[in-house]
C-alpha cells in the first residue's frame, strides 16, 4: 500500500554525508542500540514462522514464477481490457492525487507552524496523524458500506490518505521558508493571501511537484491493491482475478508487465522531474 | 519596460497551460471513472458518521481484545523480521552495485535495473502468487514483505553507499587494506546512520502495508479485520482500528525520534 514505493514518517530520511562529522558517539550508540533491538526482534519474529513443507512449496512457486515472467500470456480478458483496466487504474490514481493536492495545500496552510496559530496547527497536525495510521484500505472498505462499491468509494478511500499525506509533506516544505521572508512581508502589512500568493507558493512550488508526484506513485499502486482486496475495479481487479479465482499465472503474469512497464515510465518521469528541479 | 511586460505573460502563458492540462487531465479521469461527484462528496461525511456510529468499540468487542493484539503483535514481529532480512540482501546487493564500492561492472549494470523490476511489481501479485504456494500461513505474509522492500531498500541503499564518496575508500587503501577491511571499517561506518535511518522508513512502510498483505493472504491483523469486517462484527473491527492507530502512531513518533538521534 500502499502505499509502496511506498506511505509515514512520511519523508525520506535527509542524507547528509558531504561532511564526515568524526566521531558521533552519540549518533553511534543510536544505531548500535537501534540495530541490536531490530536484530533480537528479527530472531523472536523468524522464529514463530516456522514454514511447514517448504520444499515443495519453493518448487510450486518456482514453477509460477516461471509461467508469470517467461511465459505471460492474455488468458481469457483481451489486451483492450486490461488497457482499460490499466487506463481505469491510472485514472483513479491521477484524480486522487489532484484532489488530495489541492485540499492538502489548503489544509498545509492551516498546518504549517509558521502560518497558522499554534491551537489550530496542532490540532490539523493531530488529526491528519490519525487519518494517515488507518490504512487506505480500511478507509476504502468502509466507504464502500457507505456509498456502494464503486469507483466513489475508492476515490473518496484514496483522497482520503493522500490529503492527509500531503498536508504533512506540505506543511514541512511551507516551515522551511525562511521566517525573515514572511516577516519582510507582514511587517509591510500584507494580507494573508498576499503573503500566500508571493512568498509561501513561490518558494514551495518545486518540492510540492515532487511530493506531490511521489504521491501519485503511491496512489497508482493502491489503485492496483483497492482494486484487488476491495474489489473496486481497475488493473487490481483483474489481478486478483487471474489469481485467486482462475489461477492463471500466465495472465497474472501479462499484468504485472503492464503495470511494470507502466509503473517504469513513472519512475523515468521522476528522474527527469529531480534532475529539472534540482 | 516592454521586456518586463513580455516576462509577466509568458508567466501568465505558463500559468494558465499548467492549470489548464491539469483541469483536463481532472476531467479526463472524471470521464474514465464515470464518477458521481455528489454522492462521493456527500459520501464523505456519511462515512465519518457512520464510523463513529458503528464502529465505536463497545464493551461487546472487548473478549476480542485478546486476539487483536497477539495477532497485531506478531504481525508487526513478521514486518520488522521481513525488513531485516530484505535489508541484509539489499545491502549485499547495494554493495556489488554501488559504483563507489563495486568491483564488477556488470553487477553494477544489472543491479540498478533489477532492484527497479522488483520495487514495481505491485505487491498485490507477490501476494496472491506466494499464496498460492505457501497457503494461508503467516510465511506468505513475511515473504510478500521481504520481496516487496528488496528492490526499494537496495535502490536506497545503493544511493547511500554512492553518496558516501571515494574519499574514504582512497584512504583506506592507501594503507593497504584489503576490500572487506575497507566496507567494514571505512564506508559501513560512515553510511550506517542514513542507512538504519532507511530501514526505519521502510519498517513503518511495511508495518502500514502488513495490514493489506494479510487482507490478501489471510494472515494476521489484516485477516481479523477482514473476519469481523464481512461478519459484520463492526465494534471488533473498530477495535482492530484503534489498535492499528496506536500502534502505527507510537512506531512514527519512535521512528522520528531515532531519526532525529542518527541525524544529529
Amino acid at each position: 500500500m500502499i502505499e509502496t514505493p511506498v506511505t509515514s514518517g512520511l519523508e525520506p530520511p535527509q542524507l547528509d554525508l558531504t561532511v564526515p562529522k568524526g566521531i558521533r558517539s552519540r549518533s553511534r550508540t543510536a544505531v548500535r542500540a537501534t540495530l541490536g533491538t531490530l536484530l533480537l526482534v528479527t530472531a523472536v519474529g523468524l522464529l514463530t514462522l516456522a514454514p511447514g513443507q517448504l520444499g515443495p512449496a519453493l518448487l510450486s512457486l518456482a514453477h509460477n514464477l516461471k509461467l508469470m515472467f517467461l511465459q505471460p500470456h492474455l488468458g481469457q480478458d483481451t489486451l483492450a481490457q486490461l488497457l482499460g483496466a490499466l487506463g481505469l487504474s491510472i485514472a483513479l490514481a491521477a484524480y486522487t492525487t489532484i484532489i488530495g493536492a489541492v485540499v492538502a495545500f489548503a489544509c498545509a496552510l492551516l498546518t504549517a507552524r509558521n502560518l497558522a496559530p499554534a491551537w489550530l496547527a496542532t490540532t490539523m497536525r493531530t488529526l491528519m496523524a490519525l487519518i494517515r495510521a488507518i490504512p487506505t484500505i480500511l478507509w476504502v472498505l468502509v466507504y464502500a458500506v457507505v456509498i456502494g462499491l464503486g469507483t466513489e468509494a475508492a476515490v473518496v478511500g484514496l483522497s482520503f490518505h493522500s490529503v492527509a499525506y500531503l498536508t504533512k509533506a506540505y506543511a514541512e516544505a511551507i516551515e522551511a521558508i525562511p521566517t525573515a521572508k514572511l516577516d519582510a512581508l507582514r511587517t509591510s502589512g500584507a494580507r494573508p493571501l498576499l503573503i500566500i500568493r508571493h512568498a509561501v507558493w513561490p518558494s514551495v512550488r518545486g518540492s510540492l511537484l515532487s511530493w506531490t508526484f511521489i504521491r501519485f506513485e503511491i496512489n497508482f499502486t493502491n489503485a492496483v491493491a483497492v482494486g484487488a482486496a476491495a474489489g473496486t475495479g481497475g488493473i487490481g481487479y483483474y489481478l486478483f482475478m487471474a489469481s485467486a479465482f482462475y489461477f492463471d499465472f500466465q495472465e497474472v503474469g501479462a499484468i504485472v508487465y503492464l503495470v511494470l512497464a507502466f509503473a517504469l515510465v513513472l519512475e523515468f518521469v521522476a528522474v527527469q522531474l529531480r534532475r529539472r528541479t534540482a | 519596460m516592454a521586456e518586463l511586460t513580455r516576462y509577466f505573460s509568458h508567466q501568465r502563458r505558463v500559468r494558465l497551460l499548467v492549470f489548464g492540462t491539469l483541469l483536463a487531465l481532472l476531467l479526463l479521469a472524471q470521464v474514465a471513472l464515470q464518477l458521481n461527484v455528489i454522492e462521493a462528496a456527500t459520501g464523505v461525511f456519511a462515512g465519518w458518521g457512520w464510523l463513529v456510529a458503528n464502529f465505536a468499540p463497545i464493551a461487546s468487542a472487548f473478549p476480542a481484545l485478546g486476539e487483536i493484539s497477539w495477532q497485531l503483535a506478531a504481525t508487526v514481529l513478521i514486518a520488522i523480521a521481513a525488513t531485516m532480512v530484505a535489508a541484509g540482501v539489499a545491502l549485499l546487493l547495494a554493495l556489488a552495485g554501488a559504483r563507489t564500492t563495486s568491483h564488477w561492472p556488470l553487477a553494477q549494470a544489472l543491479i540498478r535495473p533489477f532492484a527497479s523490476i522488483m520495487r514495481n511489481i505491485p505487491f498485490v501479485a507477490w501476494a496472491l502468487v506466494l499464496l498460492f504456494s505457501f497457503k494461508q500461513t503467516p510465511f506468505t505474509g513475511f515473504l510478500a514483505l521481504l520481496l516487496m522492500s528488496v528492490g526499494y531498500l537496495t535502490r536506497a541503499f545503493m544511493e547511500t553507499l554512492d553518496e558516501v564518496g571515494h574519499g574514504v575508500i582512497e584512504a583506506l587503501e592507501a594503507t593497504g587494506a584489503g576490500y572487506w577491511a575497507i566496507i567494514c571499517q571505512g564506508v559501513l561506518p560512515a553510511a550506517a546512520a542514513p542507512l538504519v535511518s532507511w530501514l526505519l522508513y521502510m519498517i513503518e512502510n511495511n508495518i502500514r502495508d502488513a495490514t493489506l498483505v494479510g487482507m490478501l493472504t489471510g494472515t494476521g491483523v489484516g485477516f481479523l479485520f477482514d473476519l469481523y469486517f464481512k461478519s459484520f462484527r463492526y465494534p471488533a473491527a473498530g477495535l482492530v482500528v484503534c489498535a492499528i492507530i496506536l500502534v502505527t502512531i507510537a512506531i512514527e513518533l519512535s521512528a522520528t525520534k531515532l531519526r532525529q538521534v542518527l541525524n544529529a
